[in-house]
């Protein structure tokens, strides 16, 4: 008989080896931390629709997790590549996590670093670095998801002073931040706003009843003709280029984000598929189980190719924008699909938090929605294809 | 204060680990390796008296080329330097013989305390700390669960069985640690990225003007003779409760060292 010794997915496609010394190092230790304080807790956390966000910033932080792609004030300053795999390591524990990283890093913390004034900068980015700030972004409404240019939120000047007024949806992190980077409609187009937590007039609401990324905090945003000095403006961003600048950042981490939950549930299922013992045999021994595992190795391995690529072309500083696109509609659809067959494989016992697929499923059912739905960037690849935009 | 910490290579303990069939040598090609997790504390309390009061961590390792990525591993926990002691005349080698190319290498480092774990989950033979004192000449303070420095003086509660011992040496010292001392910290990316670039030496037999025929398995003191893999698990003891099995519960535990 031939080596029968069971490989890997990934080891199957040798994607290891796209990798530099320092990167698997950084992957290393993100798994780790993972194994030893993260998997311990998710059915819990998952169960109970909570997350001790506070305590984990501050260890993600000592990793240097957060904001992990940006340099100075703190920032640990690596390339895009090793921040991309490190997403891939917390979604491999669960999106909601991932999110919070995301949000953290590429959301808040991007758009200070890229839009900021110094003194901002020096404010916030240290403490939200080392995860003794938590920052949220701001951006949807109720009534404006895809659409952000139809945007109601206002800020209006009064002397020096603005008056922000509006509601914001769906925020990540919304009811826990210290503050908030919060996008609303000025006389000169979209501007960007740092809002400290406890400034009157903003309050802010969680969204229970989640079926989806449990671990993870969502909220609305209230804000009542909230005052702000003029130095809370964001000065480097003007228009919806500001906010969708961002978004580009925190798409590129879900491009592997996503293949860490598929990793996850793939590595699960292969193992259940080896023990599992049906008709007296394992169900991995049946054509039809060995049949689904090979589509589902053959889309992750894709996937993981996909995204490495894109890595470098962001390090090269050459990644285009519908690119990211590529990647986020190919990843988030392939690890859904694999993390629900992936549960059919595990039949009943697929159902429970005993096990991780469904618990991947549902939270990339929030990852195939949020920073654009698939909707969203097929369209962005059709107007790319033909040059026509198809969104209204 | 300047801190050596001995590291070492070994495989995987949570993977399947086999010797070789000819010389019954750990075999180390099929392997994947790591840094011997009691190294990581010892590492880490280095780290803790250096944040304490300043001072320079180097790491020391004895172990063929491959152990560079264990030494670039354990560098980007924090330490600030590494020496690497490689040359393929010391493969094999038994405690003896490893104790004496660990003394010869702190030989030419200055040093004022030895850190090392109290045992590698390879051998296990536990003896390296105890050797390596006796050959520098210095205090073995071994085993130890807590170290506290106060100036010249270095006490250790060492971990026994029953309790444990306060044990005190004045100067330079070797000590061992178990992985009841600390929480060792993972490693940031900043210090993932540093650990590139630290400064690692390396050694030879030569450099260190030992002769090769010292060491190695074929000069080793000691030798495998035979080895057997464990015998699969045994089924158990069954206790049946007749009033009395609370008590046997009990007396089981005790002759067993549980309580
Ligand atoms: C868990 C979670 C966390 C989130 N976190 C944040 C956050 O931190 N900050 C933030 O600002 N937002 C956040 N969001 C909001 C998210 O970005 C939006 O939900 C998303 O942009 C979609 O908006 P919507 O839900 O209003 O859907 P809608 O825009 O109402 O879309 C409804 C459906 O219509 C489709 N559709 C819309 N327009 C078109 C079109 N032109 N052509 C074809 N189909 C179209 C959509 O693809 C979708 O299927 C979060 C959402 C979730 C679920």
């Amino acid at each position: 008989m031939p080596d029968v010794t069971p490989q890997h997915p990934l080891a199957l496609f040798g994607t290891d080896e796209l990798l530099t010394d320092t990167e698997r190092d950084i992957r290393d230790t993100v798994r780790r931390f993972a194994d030893d304080r993260l998997r311990p807790h998710l059915a819990e956390w998952y169960e109970a629709g909570e997350l001790p966000a506070r305590e984990l910033a501050r260890e993600l932080g000592d990793l240097g997790v957060l904001g992990m792609h940006l340099s100075g004030y703190g920032c640990a300053g690596t390339n895009a590549v090793s921040y991309g795999l490190a997403c891939a390591e917390l979604e491999a524990a669960d999106s909601g996590l991932r999110s919070l990283v995301s949000v953290q890093g590429s959301l808040a913390m991007y758009a200070i670093h890229a839009y900021g004034s110094a003194e901002q900068k020096a404010r916030w980015l240290p403490e939200m670095a080392a995860g003794r700030a938590i920052g949220c972004f701001g951006l949807t409404e109720p009534d404006f998801g895809s659409n952000p240019a139809g945007m109601r939120s206002t800020a209006r000047r009064d002397g020096t002073d603005w008056i922000l007024r509006g509601t914001k949806m769906w925020i990540t992190n919304g009811s826990i931040a210290d503050v908030a980077v919060v996008w609303a409609r000025a006389e000169d187009g979209v501007r960007g706003f740092l809002v400290p937590a406890g400034t009157p007039g903003f309050t802010t609401r969680e969204i229970s009843r989640k079926l989806s990324l449990r671990a993870s905090v969502t909220a609305e945003l209230v804000l009542d003709d909230v005052r702000l000095p003029a130095e809370a403006m964001l000065p480097g961003a003007r228009g919806l280029r500001g906010p969708l600048g961002c978004l580009d950042e925190a798409r590129f981490g879900i491009v592997f984000g996503a293949t860490g939950a598929a990793r996850d549930c793939l590595e699960t299922t292969l193992e259940y598929a080896r023990t599992r013992l049906a008709f007296d045999r394992p169900i991995g021994g049946f054509q039809l189980t060995q049949a689904k595992l090979a589509d589902m190795t053959l889309e992750l391995g894709k996937a993981v190719l996909l995204a490495v690529h894109l890595g470098r072309r962001k390090d090269a500083g050459t990644l285009r924008p519908e690119q990211v696109s590529l990647g986020k509609l190919n990843n988030v659809r392939e690890a859904l699909a694999i993390a629900r067959e992936c549960r059919t494989i595990l039949a009943a016992s697929g159902i429970t938090l005993e096990y991780p697929p469904l618990r991947h499923a549902n939270n990339l059912e929030s990852v195939l929605t949020y920073e654009g739905t698939s909707e969203v960037h097929a369209l962005v690849i059709g107007q790319a294809l033909t040059g026509l935009p198809a969104f209204r | 204060m300047k801190i050596v910490v001995l590291v070492k290579q070994v495989p995987d303990s949570g993977a399947e680990r086999t010797l070789k069939s000819d010389d019954f040598t750990v075999d180390r090609g099929s392997a994947s390796n790591v840094i011997n997790e009691m190294d990581e504390y010892a590492i880490e309390e280095a780290l803790r008296i250096k944040e304490a009061q300043g001072g320079e961590v180097t790491i020391l390792t004895v172990g063929p080329d491959g152990a560079t990525e264990s030494i670039r591993k354990a560098l980007s926990m924090g330490p600030d330097a590494a020496v690497h002691v490689v040359d393929g005349a010391i493969a094999g080698s038994d405690a003896v013989q490893t104790s004496a190319v660990l003394a010869a290498a702190l030989g030419t480092l200055e040093w004022d305390l030895v850190l090392c774990g109290a045992e590698a989950t390879d051998g296990r033979v536990q003896v390296i700390p105890h050797m390596l004192a006796e050959r520098l000449g210095v205090p073995a303070l071994t085993g130890a669960r807590k170290l506290t420095i106060d100036g010249d003086s270095r006490t250790i509660e060492r971990q026994t069985d029953e309790g444990y011992e306060v044990v005190r040496a004045d100067g330079k010292a070797v000590v061992s640690v178990w992985d009841t001392i600390n929480e060792p910290r993972y490693p940031s990316f900043k210090g993932i990225m540093a650990a590139k670039k630290k400064p690692v030496t390396t050694l030879s037999l030569a450099d260190l003007g030992l002769a090769p025929d010292t060491v190695g398995l074929a000069n080793a003191y000691s030798a495998v003779v035979s080895a057997a893999p464990r015998p699969a698990r045994q089924a158990g003891t069954r206790v049946t409760d007749e009033g009395e099995g609370g008590v046997q519960l009990v007396e089981f535990l005790a002759v067993e060292k549980f309580v």
